[in-house]
């Protein structure tokens, strides 16, 4: 698996190129470096839904590599700092909307679903300080079993597999058997306003509950039970108007389902991904940057602007597209007859460069809005 | 996006520097707007923190909410927002003029000119929006009495942030958007939304590219955010300290007024460079000349706003939470007019734009060659005139023979194509036969009719009065579509003058 390839910047990688790397992961934790994989979390793997086709970020999430800390590490630091004011904020109203045990969030979630309000539910806690696999055991127990009553689960603590690596979740709280289903049900702190909300605040609701619905269904799975048995109908719970008071709304995730599966299975044949990458890509914080900047660019990445808000190396993917139509937004690149770089975009708008026979239609469009966009800027008519 | 449009921007990149995508401005601008730059507290339902306001570069006004979670604080901030804003309407509600109406046989009135308000982005208008939906229910009285000008602010707020969705007004502006409007960037429309780096473009400083400049101003440290949302970092290392060295002081009013300073220093320090960039960019914009047609979209807008004055003055209620099925309607329908007769006018009004229609086929130029003025059609009942003329184009003409065409020299005028025949070297030569805009007789006044060596831009796109829809009065709208309005989500209810904040 070892192939000659030309390598920019070997400088730090050489290190690496001697040793036979024999399985994917042991070729992951070698592109990692001497650090332990960096823990996904549902925020980190909705993003990873963010840009599919990128193979830059799927070999490095699959690696567990430190991004933002990669990323300042090559001069190009992230910004994806929280205000303390939202964090606390977020945590005042999820402990608000839970502090009566479950009383208020049970008819909140049992109205949306259109359900008759039960006269009891279980209220089982099950977060805790415990290690994380014996919470995760508590949790599936309590989960799988079965009983007359609803039952509201707080803080229960799910699993994944991404890219062969365990991941641990934690929905802020489950609903079971309310309508004889399981629900997850998700506590944002952004307001719904005269039944509105902002719509990039849903969407990240969305796909990060999606994760949860997931790791659910496969808990139920390997318990030979029904995976279906967990609604694609998120419960999600907003503070009203202006106010801190409650309501809930439901979010169908089957399409961010969809995305997130197709998603977890390229990451889970990240072996074909790792074929393509040069046998001495490296993406460990302990090599000197150069070495890292040239490592990277030998992995195929796919820049948007999209990337700005999912994608903690952004500002490096963007500085290496520059020059290239995607950079400004993928309208910007169709408008332009799906030509790739700006300049030849302006070459064949000229006429300076003759199109190739596939570009011929791109190329005429693009000559006659140079010249109009000529004419009329030199105050030609109309 | 149109191909012209992105080809500005693949032009941007390889020069360094926005391009212009306009030749004309196409909005109004006041002598005097009022230009406010909204600061909110993160995390929070639209609660302000700080705002810099005033109407000239030198008179900004900074208000300030120490304890932006306390609710009768927040209400303050809004009370005192009034005293700006509601002088600054004032002034617009003195001078009027007598419009004429239904064809002349009748006048109204409405005020010769009427405010404007400028914020950095559109994240900028959704705050005022929020900001007014939040306060044009409170009540001077009652269990939560606000001053009685907290929910005229709410409704003047709400107003004109309706009036922002209306395409084509100027009432209340995002910057960001007007400048793209007239400028296309080397970056994506994501990060034109960052009026810091979209400036930086457009008019970069000396010795650097608009790339760099763009660049530079991405850095929060070096060019704060132009708001609501502040820079999560300033709120953890700069902000929460001094708003918790404000609440230490409760007891003592020395150490207090030592701690609002300070509070004042650094949200002033936050929002002073936006505040240079707005006016920057209001200048930028003010250097092009108007459009033919901004003066008579801004009589909307007087419009609008002497109803809305009327309105208020015939003790009117607050806007409603939300629109009844009938409103929504007629409401969509108004948007997407106005929508399209932005476009058209916008074409019209600019040669820059036009050419974006030239390059889909919906428009061409060409040289008129053979004129017949004084062509009279005496197969009907009576005669009419109905000049022809022959244009010759090099651009394809795309509409089949019998389309109806416009010219922006002459928009009241219809020119049907009546044949079209390919001619040498690719040109194409198109008969036209006109009518209207030539008085009523069977002469053409001088000018009426396009002459031989005029050049013309012919269009599909008609500026012509659009017919509204008809709706069904609210009263008789069908159960199917909601019914008369009863649901309290249509009607202010007491209610919500005791909803409470958090
Ligand atoms: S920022 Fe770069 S690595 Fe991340 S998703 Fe975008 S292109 Fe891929």
């Amino acid at each position: 698996m070892l192939v000659d390839r030309p390598r920019p910047g070997r400088t730090g990688g050489e290190r690496l190129s001697w040793r036979i790397v024999t399985s994917t992961a042991q070729r992951l934790a070698a592109i990692r470096g001497d650090v332990p994989p960096k823990r996904h979390n549902a925020r980190t793997i909705a993003a990873l839904s963010g840009n599919p086709g990128c193979a830059r970020r799927a070999v490095l999430d699959g690696a567990g590599v430190d991004k933002p800390k990669l990323a300042e590490r090559i001069g190009f630091p992230a910004r994806f700092g929280q205000s303390r004011f939202a964090i606390a904020r977020g945590n005042a109203f999820e402990a608000q909307v839970k502090a009566d045990g479950g009383v208020e969030l049970l008819r909140l979630v049992a109205q949306r679903l259109g359900v008759p309000v039960p006269q009891r539910a279980d209220w089982t806690d099950l977060g805790g300080d415990d290690a994380l696999p014996d919470r995760q055991e508590r949790s599936r127990r309590a989960l799988t079993a079965t009983g007359p009553d609803a039952a509201l689960f707080d803080h229960p603590l799910l699993g994944l597999n991404v890219a062969g690596q365990r991941v641990y979740l934690e929905p802020d709280l489950v609903a079971a058997r309310l309508g004889g289903r399981f629900h997850v049900v998700e506590i944002k702190s952004f307001p719904v306003i005269d039944g509105q909300a902002d719509p990039a605040k849903v969407a990240a609701a969305a796909i990060q509950s999606a994760v949860y619905v997931l790791a659910l269904r496969e808990l139920l799975a390997g318990q030979g039970q029904d995976p279906e048995l967990v609604s694609h109908d998120v419960v999600l719970v907003c503070p009203r108007d202006f106010a801190n008071r409650p309501m809930a709304s439901l979010l169908d995730v089957r399409k961010q389902l969809l995305v997130l599966r197709r998603q977890l299975e390229r990451m889970a044949r990240l072996d074909v991904l790792l074929a393509a990458v040069p046998p001495d890509f490296t993406a460990d914080p302990a090599a000197d940057t150069t070495t890292l900047t040239a490592a990277l660019r030998t992995v195929e990445a796919r820049y948007a602007p999209e990337c700005l808000a999912t994608c903690e190396l952004a500002y490096f993917c963007r500085d290496e597209a520059r020059g290239h139509t995607g950079a400004l937004g993928r309208a910007v690149r169709e408008a332009l007859g799906g030509v790739e770089e700006v300049s030849e975009v302006l070459a064949l708008a000229t006429g300076e460069r003759a199109a190739l026979p596939e570009r011929a239609e791109a190329a005429a469009l693009l000559r006659a809005a140079a010249r109009l966009r000529a004419d009329a800027l030199a105050g030609d008519p109309a | 996006m149109s191909t012209l449009r992105a080809l500005a921007k693949a032009q941007a990149v390889a020069t360094g520097v926005a391009q212009p995508v306009a030749t004309v401005r196409h909005l109004h601008l006041a002598e005097r707007p009022l230009v406010l730059v909204p600061l909110a507290l993160a995390g929070e339902a639209n609660a302000p923190l700080a705002t810099l306001v005033g109407t000239a570069p030198d008179t900004a006004r900074l208000l300030v909410v120490p304890q932006p979670r306390n609710r009768d604080q927040r209400f303050r901030f809004a009370a005192e927002l009034a005293t700006v804003v509601l002088p600054y309407l004032a002034r617009y509600h003195t001078v009027s003029e007598a419009v004429p109406v239904d064809r002349g046989r009748d006048v109204r009135h409405r005020y010769v000119d009427a405010p404007q308000l400028l914020v950095p982005n559109p994240a900028g208008v959704t705050f005022l929006r929020l900001l007014g939906r939040s306060t044009r229910f409170r009540r001077p009285d009652g269990e939560h009495p606000v001053h009685p000008d907290v929910p005229l602010l709410g409704r003047w707020l709400t107003f004109l942030a309706e009036r922002a969705e209306q395409p084509g007004s100027s009432a209340l502006v995002a910057l960001t958007d007007a400048l793209t409007l007239h400028w296309a960037t080397g970056q994506s429309t994501v990060e034109d939304q960052h009026l810091p780096a979209l400036l930086g473009w457009i008019d970069p400083p000396a010795g650097s590219t608009g790339a760099q400049a763009a660049a530079r101003a991405e850095d929060p440290r070096v060019c704060p955010p132009a708001g609501p949302a502040t820079d999560p970092d300033f709120d953890n290392r700069v902000l929460a300290p001094a708003i918790a060295a404000y609440a230490r002081t409760e007891d003592d009013p020395a150490a207090r007024a030592a701690a609002y300073a300070e509070l004042e220093r650094v949200l002033r320090d936050q929002l002073a460079p936006t505040w240079e960039l707005m006016w920057r960019g209001v200048g930028l914009l003010r250097a092009l000349p108007p459009g033919a047609r901004v003066a008579a979209r801004w009589d909307g807008d007087k419009d609008a706003f002497t109803g809305h004055t009327e309105h208020l003055d015939a003790a009117g209620g607050p806007q409603p939470r939300r629109d009844g099925a009938v409103a929504a309607a007629v409401r969509l329908h108004r948007l997407e007019r106005a929508l399209a007769s932005y476009a058209v006018q916008r074409a019209y009004d600019d040669p820059l734009v036009m050419a974006e229609h030239r390059l889909t086929g919906e428009a061409f130029v060409g040289d008129v060659v053979l004129a017949d003025p004084k062509r009279v059609d005496d197969s009907g009942r009576r005669p009419v005139l109905r000049p022809r003329i022959q244009v010759v184009t090099t651009e394809p003409v795309l509409v089949p023979a019998g389309t109806t065409l416009f010219s922006p020299a002459r928009p009241a005028q219809k020119a049907k194509v009546v044949f079209l025949t390919p001619a040498a070297d690719g040109k194409t030569e198109v008969v036209l036969e006109l009518s209207g805009g030539m008085g009523r007789g069977l002469t053409a006044p001088p000018g009426t009719v396009p002459e031989v060596g005029e050049r013309l831009c012919l269009t599909t796109l008609s500026d012509g009065f659009l017919p509204a829809g008809a709706f069904p009065a609210p009263e008789e709208t069908p159960w199917t579509h909601g019914g008369p309005p009863t649901s309290t989500a249509e009607r202010p209810t007491d209610g919500d003058a005791a909803e409470d904040w958090s």
